[in-house]
């Protein structure tokens, strides 16, 4: 009955909530099946990979191999073409937990992070990923509450903001930190505004959505109390628009990281997630752009889940969430 | 009995709306002239397009119309919108989801400044006037559409405006719900002496609700006939069955198919 009655009653401004999205254990055992079989696919194609190189050097040996002995080197090459998902995690462990706790120039021994673990490292390309996305956000909300109520704004700003993103970022990062660092600004800022750049985007573009989902109904009523224009935002439109502020805050969370990764490429910075992916390629050293990328992914994984948890938090204390 | 001889509540005259629209202009309001006294219950009656809701906008300052005058308390619509001096419910209850049905009704109160203590004095009144009271803490969806309805009803009336212009409030509600709500309307309307502009596309409804039913005929959107419902004003449910009752419903769909005639 009550679900007959949300389905034909009236539909509040953005419509009624869905419930916030919870796996339930049920859904569990289909998500481990996907992974394991990825895993399964990987391992597949670490041995064609890596094989060539294996048999190489047992040809130089004048040594004949086995299959298994084939199978268990391509697993454990130093410098593999494709590392095993082993391996990736055990560089993963390694550079971040062992190189802290017993490295020599780890937070043990030091009392700082040591430049050579991965903590380090997503710190730096952290921080600018969080400075850009703070901005972005900022940039973004603002843009948006001036396209909804400025005519003129709506008209000019929303082309460039699209325009804006027709440009490949791995065209214009160089030029931003090329201009900043010929005027004497490094380091933390010019990867921040690249981020910047990437995620104040998905932000205009889902509040704009956000703060006209009010249908016509909503501002007439609001009309009707002659409410001024500040109070149909505070109490109309800012509420209706929370929903899209989270979803575009998760997308521009991954566009800010990506930012700041492709901000470390160009001038060979020497410290952050990009300039490990940068020094790995250059040195041929897969497991570390691996286990780079992995800490990446991980990273962004984090940010998005945690933003998903305030937004849970945030829409059950207004009641849209049951 | 009431007091009829003062000026009228609302006063049309010679009222006309066109819209320009894509297809050319819309003649919505032909020539509208419509007196509503104080303490009326006035329903408009016609099919789509007769410009029933369209007139209930014009009161409220939702739509220009394009010549004849109009007031609201002897004061333009404009003013009389500023000056807070009717409440409207729409077809939809348009509670916001995010707030309680207490936190719905508070909203006008909110923004036309009204004290805390007040607010939360006024909001136990008119959730007691629709007999909502034990559900002030509940969320919209928690509530069946008849109860959002009244919901909304409660945050039309919290602020006291001496209007209350309602656009087919029941339309999306069963025949059953919408008895109950008629028979709740006319005892809120009794007890609180608002002056009441009732849009509608049900006869009964009209019939067993109004002391002026407007019929209405569309393209243009014009008044055919005015009746003034000789019913007494306690109307229980079964006053449907009377001869009288019967005979303006008769008079009501004999307006409404003149009104078609041309078609």
């Amino acid at each position: 009955m009550l679900q007959i009655l949300r389905g034909e009653g009236p539909q509040g401004p953005g419509g009624s909530a869905p419930p916030a999205s919870v796996i339930p254990m049920r859904n569990i055992f289909p998500v481990l099946a996907v992974t394991a079989f990825l895993i399964a696919l990987w391992y597949a194609a670490v041995i064609p990979m890596n094989a060539q190189w294996t048999q190489d050097q047992a040809r130089r040996a004048g040594q004949d191999l086995s299959f298994a002995e084939l199978v268990t080197d391509t697993m454990s090459q130093a410098r593999p073409r494709l590392p095993a998902p082993h391996q990736v995690a055990q560089e993963l462990w390694n550079s971040t937990v062992v190189e802290e706790m017993t490295g020599r120039r780890g937070f043990m021994n030091t009392g700082s992070l040591s430049n050579r673990s991965l903590i380090y490292h997503g710190w730096v390309t952290l921080s600018a990923t969080l400075l850009g996305f703070a901005i972005g956000s900022a940039l973004g909300i603002t843009l948006a509450i001036g396209i909804v109520h400025n005519r003129a704004m709506d008209a000019s700003v929303m082309p460039w903001a699209i325009a804006s993103q027709t440009i490949p970022i791995l065209a214009i990062a160089p030029m931003i930190i090329v201009v900043l660092n010929a005027i004497g600004i490094t380091g933390l800022i010019p990867k921040a505004i690249i981020s910047t750049y990437l995620s104040f985007f998905p932000v205009v573009v889902g509040m704009v959505k956000g703060l006209r989902a009010p249908d016509q109904m909503q501002l007439d009523l609001m009309k009707t109390y002659s409410a001024s224009g500040g109070q149909v935002f505070a109490k109309l439109r800012w509420p209706s628009a929370m929903p899209y502020l989270f979803a575009s805050l998760k997308v521009a969370i991954a566009a800010a990281l990506v930012g700041a990764i492709v901000a470390e490429l160009p001038t060979g910075a020497s410290a952050g997630l990009g300039a490990r992916l940068l020094s790995g390629s250059y040195f041929g050293q897969t497991l570390q752009i691996w286990s780079a990328l992995f800490a990446a992914a991980i990273l962004a994984a984090s940010m998005v889940a945690l933003i998903g948890l305030v937004q849970r938090i945030a829409l059950k204390r207004m009641g849209m969430a049951a | 009995m009431r007091d009829t001889t003062t000026a009228p509540v609302i006063s049309a005259q010679g009222l006309n709306l066109i819209f320009q629209t894509n297809d050319g202009p819309v003649h919505a309001l032909k020539d509208v002239t419509l007196d509503i006294a104080k303490g009326e219950f006035v329903s408009f009656i016609g099919p789509s397009g007769c410009g029933k809701t369209t007139f209930l906008r014009v009161i409220a300052d939702l739509e220009q119309p394009t010549s004849g005058t109009i007031t609201v308390n002897d004061m333009s619509p404009e003013a009389a919108r500023k000056a807070r001096a009717y409440g409207y419910v729409f077809q939809a209850a348009g509670l916001y989801p995010w707030r309680t049905i207490a936190g719905n009704i508070k909203l006008p109160l909110e923004i036309m400044g009204y004290p805390r203590a007040e607010q939360e004095a006024r909001v136990a009144k008119v959730l007691d006037l629709v007999e909502l009271s034990g559900f002030a803490r509940k969320f919209p969806w928690q509530l069946s559409g008849g109860m959002q309805q009244r919901a909304s009803i409660a945050r039309a009336l919290s602020f006291d405006a001496d209007i209350l212009l309602m656009d087919e409030p029941f339309g999306a509600l069963d025949e059953i719900v919408r008895d109950r709500l008629n028979e709740q309307l006319l005892d809120l309307w009794a007890r609180t002496e608002k002056t009441i502009g009732f849009v509608t596309h049900s006869i009964p409804e009209a019939v067993y609700l109004s002391t002026k039913i407007v019929v209405m005929s569309p393209r243009p959107g014009r008044i055919t006939d005015v009746i003034d419902s000789p019913l007494p004003r306690i109307r229980p449910l079964e006053i449907r069955d009377s001869p009288e009752f019967i005979e303006i419903a008769h008079r009501v769909r004999e307006g409404l198919r003149a009104g078609h005639l041309d078609d």
